[in-house]
């Protein structure tokens, strides 16, 4: 157990206690939310930004199942895996945030289902991908078991998984597909989402194409993701960087990058929203600073030579995350206004929630991919 | 991109049919007024800010009261909450000495759940926790379905529902137009205990014709006004004094069954300055726009199993 993971444990097992008495107290004993900020970060972080960190695996699959580039085919399952724990967490984030947990299944009961209500179908589309996602990681666990075999207890050491996966084998396109299909559905409902705060969100995110925005960005984190955790994870575990396959990836960032740009902008210029930005406040500042990181990573990401040096890379995987992250603060939580008076900053114990998941989300992390067959094999390709 | 040339012409024909079939689609109307809906006008030139209201709305309610000083003395919220569904707050204006006037001077606003025609909560709620009642319609909330998720405080242009923070087992609270005592024949008892007719209970025909006729006085005369419920036999007889030319609440936010009369501007009294579109009809437009039928979902699924199934045959 190294200094780092021992941190991130206690880090956790702290989370872990205030959750008991999140559950014991009401939410008011470990938020800040309130009336007028009924959403805090574990919407606007865990689930909306959260989400977009960890379109990894949708970007990927993307790329390898729909347009068929298998050579990048080596960096999917590192991709799925941090989809699959990102995901899982939004997941597990709502289930301590809703007031009513206990009535959680009600989203599936058809005489209290409102198909009007982009909520419902975020939920639902989140729930059957979180879904999705952990029967797309079988065959790593299958391989990872198959190595493990003689540590196995007594009675699994002679299951013959082949047959199950045979059976995967078979099935996977249908669930690569849903795989594609659910985000693209989903990532942009979360735009659609704030459409109906009207015009209590700022000018500067409230529009009709909120939903295409939040989707081009998500795209884009899950390149821009794919790179921060290959760089990443190659030097903290010491292992070679994929530097072809992650130069030719990246140079997709900057086409879908721009076209959120100009869809961005354009939406702006062309309403005349653009306006609300000489108001000179807080919301102004923060939507500079929102496009600012995404230009910087845009401009970088259009020269081959930057494309080709590991440190441009990672600084503008990091950018973009980094924008596409506030981008989704200001329109959930930061530009996002009831009226006059209203403020919140997240409380110590709702902080130390959201963190505590995260460092059990990169616990577990680094635990699977020690021990199951996840990363990029050496000398591949 | 070295995409089959095959494959690209199948992906952008079908993407062109979606668009064609989705650009036809019409925007989701605006949802007319009920029939038989009932409401109240609230006329802030005749509220006396005795809040009366208030305090009728906790007893009928059986609601607790809400505190904003240590002493802990008396009710004395300083905005709605999970434990105050209706309110009278205070306008004023530099030396505040004239009723009814903008400036330099006061007025009073009740604030309660605006029963809109075409609510926000009642669209964004996923499990239906907030229906509107069909032959009222009254924005119902209803404990057994609701998740507790907030979303109708987010979508609420009044920022009407109010969430039980501080309780394990918490739950929306907003004002409920007193069906409980509609079904029995009553109506709201903010109307009912109001002295002056500040706040009054009726069909809304017969509510906004009465605004509507409220703006046709001239300030200065006298005029009767009904008291508790519009159609009710008690009146007063009272000093007109001018009005905002506005019934606020006919069209505003696609329109609500409360309407507000002020000698002030409505924006001065914090009643948000809404187009007629509501922001439910915006919001469905979108996702009816992308997903009318599932039929965009489902083409686009065929066509990913297509490809994903095509690309991963040899694998």
């Amino acid at each position: 157990m190294t200094k780092p993971f021992k941190v991130l444990m206690a880090l956790a097992l702290l989370a872990g206690l205030l959750v008991v008495i999140r559950f014991i107290q009401g939410l008011a004993s470990v938020t800040n939310m309130s009336d007028g900020v009924p959403w805090g970060i574990w919407i606007a972080y865990d689930v909306v930004a959260g989400t977009a960190i960890a379109c990894g695996g949708y970007s990927m699959a993307l790329l390898v199942y729909v347009f068929n580039k298998g050579e990048y085919h080596a960096l999917v399952r590192p991709a799925l895996l941090a989809s699959m724990f990102g995901y899982s967490l939004a997941g597990l984030s709502i289930f301590f945030d809703i007031g009513r947990y206990w009535h959680a299944y009600n989203l599936v009961l058809p005489w209290y289902a409102n198909p009007n209500s982009i909520l419902f179908e975020v939920a639902l589309c989140i729930g059957t991908y979180v879904f999705v996602l952990w029967i797309e990681f079988i065959p790593a666990f299958l391989e990872g078991l198959r190595k493990y075999k003689d540590g196995l207890p007594k009675f699994a050491q002679n299951w013959d998984l082949t047959g199950l996966e045979k059976v995967w084998n078979k099935m996977v396109f249908f669930f690569i597909a849903l795989g594609v299909l659910l985000p693209t559905m989903h990532q942009s409902s979360l735009g659609t989402m704030v459409v109906i705060a009207g015009k209590k969100l700022s000018p500067l995110w409230q529009t009709p194409f909120l939903p295409l925005e939040y989707l081009l960005s998500a795209i884009t984190m899950g390149y821009a993701i794919v790179v921060f955790e290959s760089i990443y994870a190659a030097r903290g575990l010491g292992r070679p960087i994929e530097r072809d396959m992650l130069s030719k990836l990246s140079s997709v960032i900057p086409w879908i990058l721009g076209a959120y740009l100009v869809i961005r902008f354009g939406d702006l210029l062309v309403r005349g929203s653009i306006m609300a930005l000489f108001a000179f406040n807080y919301k102004s500042l923060l939507f500079i600073v929102e496009n600012a990181l995404f230009l910087y990573a845009f401009v970088i990401l259009l020269s081959p030579a930057n494309r080709e040096k590991m440190k441009p890379l990672f600084m503008s995987g990091v950018a973009i995350l980094l924008a596409g992250s506030l981008y989704r603060f200001n329109s959930y939580l930061i530009a996002l206004t009831p009226g006059p008076g209203w403020y919140y900053f997240p409380s110590f114990s709702e902080c130390i929630i959201t963190f505590g998941l995260i460092a059990f989300e990169i616990m577990a992390y680094l635990y699977i991919v020690k021990k199951f067959p996840v990363l990029p094999k050496v000398g591949h390709a | 991109m070295d995409i089959n040339r095959r494959d690209f012409l199948k992906v952008a024909s079908a993407g062109g049919v979606l668009l064609s079939g989705v650009g036809s689609a019409q925007a989701r109307e605006a949802k007319p007024r009920i029939k038989d809906a009932v409401g109240m006008l609230y006329d802030s030139t005749v509220c006396t800010g005795c809040k009366a209201c208030v305090s009728a709305c906790k007893q009928y309610n059986e609601m607790p009261p809400s505190f904003s000083s240590n002493d802990k003395l008396w009710d004395d919220p300083l905005d709605n909450d999970s434990k105050t569904l209706n309110l009278i707050k205070l306008y004023k204006n530099g030396t505040a000495a004239v009723k009814d006037r903008e400036k330099d001077g006061h007025a009073y606003i009740k604030r309660q759940c605006m029963h809109c025609v075409d609510a926000a909560c009642t669209s964004a709620c996923p499990v239906s926790a907030l229906k509107k009642n069909e032959k009222t319609g009254i924005v119902m909330y209803n404990v057994d379905a609701c998740i507790g998720c907030r979303y109708c405080q987010i979508a609420c242009p009044f920022n009407i529902p109010k969430f039980e923070w501080e309780k394990t087992f918490p739950q929306i609270r907003k004002c409920q137009l007193c069906s409980h005592r509609i079904e029995k024949g009553g109506y709201s008892a903010c109307a009912e205990f109001c002295p002056t007719g500040a706040t009054i209970f009726g069909k809304m025909d017969d509510l906004l014709e009465e605004a509507k006729k409220r703006l046709t006085y001239k300030p200065g005369e006298y005029r009767k006004y009904p008291v508790a419920r519009v159609d009710g036999k008690e009146k007063t007889e009272r000093l007109v004094t001018p009005y905002v030319p506005k019934v606020y609440g006919e069209l505003d936010g696609g329109g609500t069954q409360v309407l507000y009369l002020s000698g002030v501007p409505f924006e001065k009294l914090g009643l948000p300055d809404l187009g007629p579109k509501s922001v439910a009809q915006q919001s469905e437009t979108i996702q009816h726009t992308i997903y009318k039928g599932m039929i965009a979902p489902i083409v686009v699924l065929g066509g990913l199993v297509y490809l994903v199934h095509k690309n991963t045959k040899d694998k």
